[in-house]
């Protein structure tokens, strides 16, 4: 029978129902809307494509939507790993409290961390005025976007690196001390290269959702076309125009950069694994 | 093995009681363990930043919320735009979870409990929407029933409104929050194995009986977990409710979009005070979490939930 050989031989029932159902679902949520979207996208006429790279506000807000998702991922890799090799190696008060906070992005909506950053970052804010003084501007610039990235993604990045730290083989530091390399030689020789696939994962993890990111992003962006207009926004824009083919062609153009991307990424991915193992 | 005390514990991090490290004064420092100096600096480093990027916007939320006394709180919430805000939220979060809590215990009994052909594919397809820009999320309902959309003229002539009022709301709330119970749910089970279930079946148990006096139980909390998160992520949604929503202040605003229209008006503690509520349900759903991961009964595999 083809069916048996679908899937391997169990006693526990209920799988044709429970899968059946979960395809209906995800079918009717998830992949009907895409195919719409997947439909009308390919009867776009192709100088609507074109168009977005040819329109310099479009361009602009790629380019912007992008960058600070990239510098916003690669600092979050940087700030998450120190954050998770603290709280999986050193034993000080308060440190399960925050582990806790560290999901905090998580569980907190987007439009209301975009509210509070704002708040903190603007002129009158608590940091935004000590900052203005010493002439850095965060909100309404792209070091505003960049903090709101930061923010998103830092949890990504401690997640996927904190529960493989804590599983690091201690033997292996001891073996790299007795073999006479100092603390930090081993750190850097030995503990970041294992840790590097965990690393690229939370980096991967945090860019995807940083460049589709809208709530946090907006109100400390200041939303200037050409300057500080992300490109979610500037879909928002062209749906209020009611100008559905251009904002289609620009989420097509963003989840073909974000795919190529996150290939690449995966690319990377593969080879540190097979180079570094584990992770 | 010899260094004990200094030696931090190799792994199982979280475990109760873990050392202390008393350091004894005289012995030399462990070889596995960083220089005072930059042990202390690496400390400083993650206190600061969780502290400046996320503790710090948490308080000042509360802080402007407050900022006009109690009696402007209070007066903000049950303001007649407000008091409908959360109504419309409380009933989206009240169609969307129990919906994707269903979805999400079906997926992971057949995802985890089962080896079929196709399982990664379906699994990347349960998480399909994390990847998904929000906007774009809100913006695929507006081609499926808008004006201009497939279904849209058809349902306009009968009179049907999707987009523009609350069935987009709750349509692009379902397609954002698929993923968060399946996501809870499956690494658990997959842990916990199929033994149980077994054992029951050769006791005579039947098979609704297997899963509501064997698997639900074993799962419980991570199945509260799941919905915690998804109700949170359900009620604070944004992006994709901004397209699908139309803005028609009390009557499709949710409280994130009531939040966002109080807060360009400058009317910051307003928009606080109705954000506050959100920032509340956040930390009430991270307090339990972490009782429960203290209790040990979530999954260990991390909870990357994007």
């Amino acid at each position: 029978m083809a069916v048996a050989r679908l899937r391997a031989p169990s006693v526990l029932p209920g799988f044709g129902l429970a899968l059946g159902y979960t395809l209906t679902y995800l079918g009717l949520i998830v992949l009907l809307p895409l195919a719409a979207l997947a439909v009308r996208g390919a009867a776009l006429p192709l100088g609507e494509l074109t168009g977005v790279f040819a329109d310099e506000r479009s361009r602009a807000a790629i380019r912007l939507s992008f960058g600070s998702a990239l510098i916003a991922a690669a600092i979050a890799l940087v700030a998450g790993g120190v954050v998770a090799w603290v709280l999986a190696r050193y034993r000080f008060p308060g440190r399960r409290f925050l582990d806790a906070v560290v999901d905090l992005p998580f569980a907190l909506p987007t439009a209301v961390a975009g509210i509070a950053l704002a708040s903190v970052f603007d002129a009158t804010g608590w940091l935004g005025g000590p900052l203005g003084r010493l002439g850095v501007q965060v909100a309404y610039t792209q070091v505003g976007i960049v903090v709101a990235l930061v923010f998103i993604g830092l949890p990504f990045v401690v997640r996927s690196l904190q529960p493989v730290i804590e599983e690091l083989d201690v033997e292996v530091e001891e073996a790299a001390a007795t073999l006479g390399a100092s603390r930090l030689q081993t750190l850097w020789r030995v503990v970041v290269p294992t840790l590097l696939p965990a690393g690229i994962t939370g980096f991967a993890l945090a860019l995807a959702r940083a460049v589709g990111e809208y709530g946090s992003v907006v109100f400390i962006a200041g939303n200037l076309p050409f300057r500080t207009e992300i490109a979610p926004l500037l879909i928002i824009i062209r749906l209020e125009e009611f100008d559905y083919p251009g904002a289609m062609a620009l989420a097509l153009v963003m989840l073909g950069i974000s795919f190529a991307l996150l290939l690449a990424v995966n690319v990377v991915q593969a080879w540190a694994r097979r180079r570094f193992g584990r992770g | 093995m010899a260094e004990r005390g200094a030696a931090p514990p190799a792994a199982g991090g979280g475990a109760q009681g873990a050392p202390r490290a008393p350091a004894p004064a005289r012995r030399r420092a462990s070889p596995v363990a960083e220089p005072r100096a930059l042990k202390w600096g690496l400390t400083a480093v993650a206190v600061l930043v969780l502290g400046v990027l996320l503790l710090l916007p948490l308080a000042v939320a509360f802080f402007q919320a407050l900022s006009g006394g109690v009696g402007a709180y209070v007066a903000s919430l049950l303001d007649p735009e407000a008091r409908s805000a959360i109504r419309l939220t409380l009933l989206v979060a009240a169609i969307a979870v129990p919906l994707n809590a269903v979805f999400g215990v079906a997926a992971a009994w057949a995802v985890a409990k089962f080896e079929f052909r196709g399982k990664s594919l379906l699994v990347t397809l349960i998480d399909l929407p994390f990847s998904v820009s929000p906007v774009i999320a809100g913006m695929v309902y507006l081609l499926l029933f808008g004006a201009q959309g497939f279904l849209g003229p058809f349902l306009q002539s009968r009179g049907l409104q999707v987009v523009f009022a609350v069935p987009g709301i709750v349509l692009a709330t379902l397609f954002v929050t698929v993923p968060f119970v399946a996501r809870e749910l499956i690494p658990l089970m997959q842990e916990l194995g199929n033994e149980d279930e077994e054992a029951a079946l050769t006791l005579g148990a039947r098979g609704w009986q297997v899963f509501s006096l064997v698997t639900l139980p074993n799962v419980r909390w991570g199945l509260l977990y799941g919905v915690l998160l998804c109700n949170a992520r359900a009620m604070g949604e944004f992006g994709a409710a901004s397209v699908v929503s139309g803005h028609i202040r009390g009557q499709t605003n949710t409280i994130p979009l009531q939040v966002e229209v109080l807060y360009n008006e400058y009317n910051w503690v307003a928009a606080f005070a109705l954000a506050s509520l959100l920032a509340l349900l956040s930390l009430v759903t991270l307090v339990i979490k972490a009782v429960l991961e203290r209790r040990d009964v979530l999954s260990k595999a991390g909870h990357v939930v994007r």
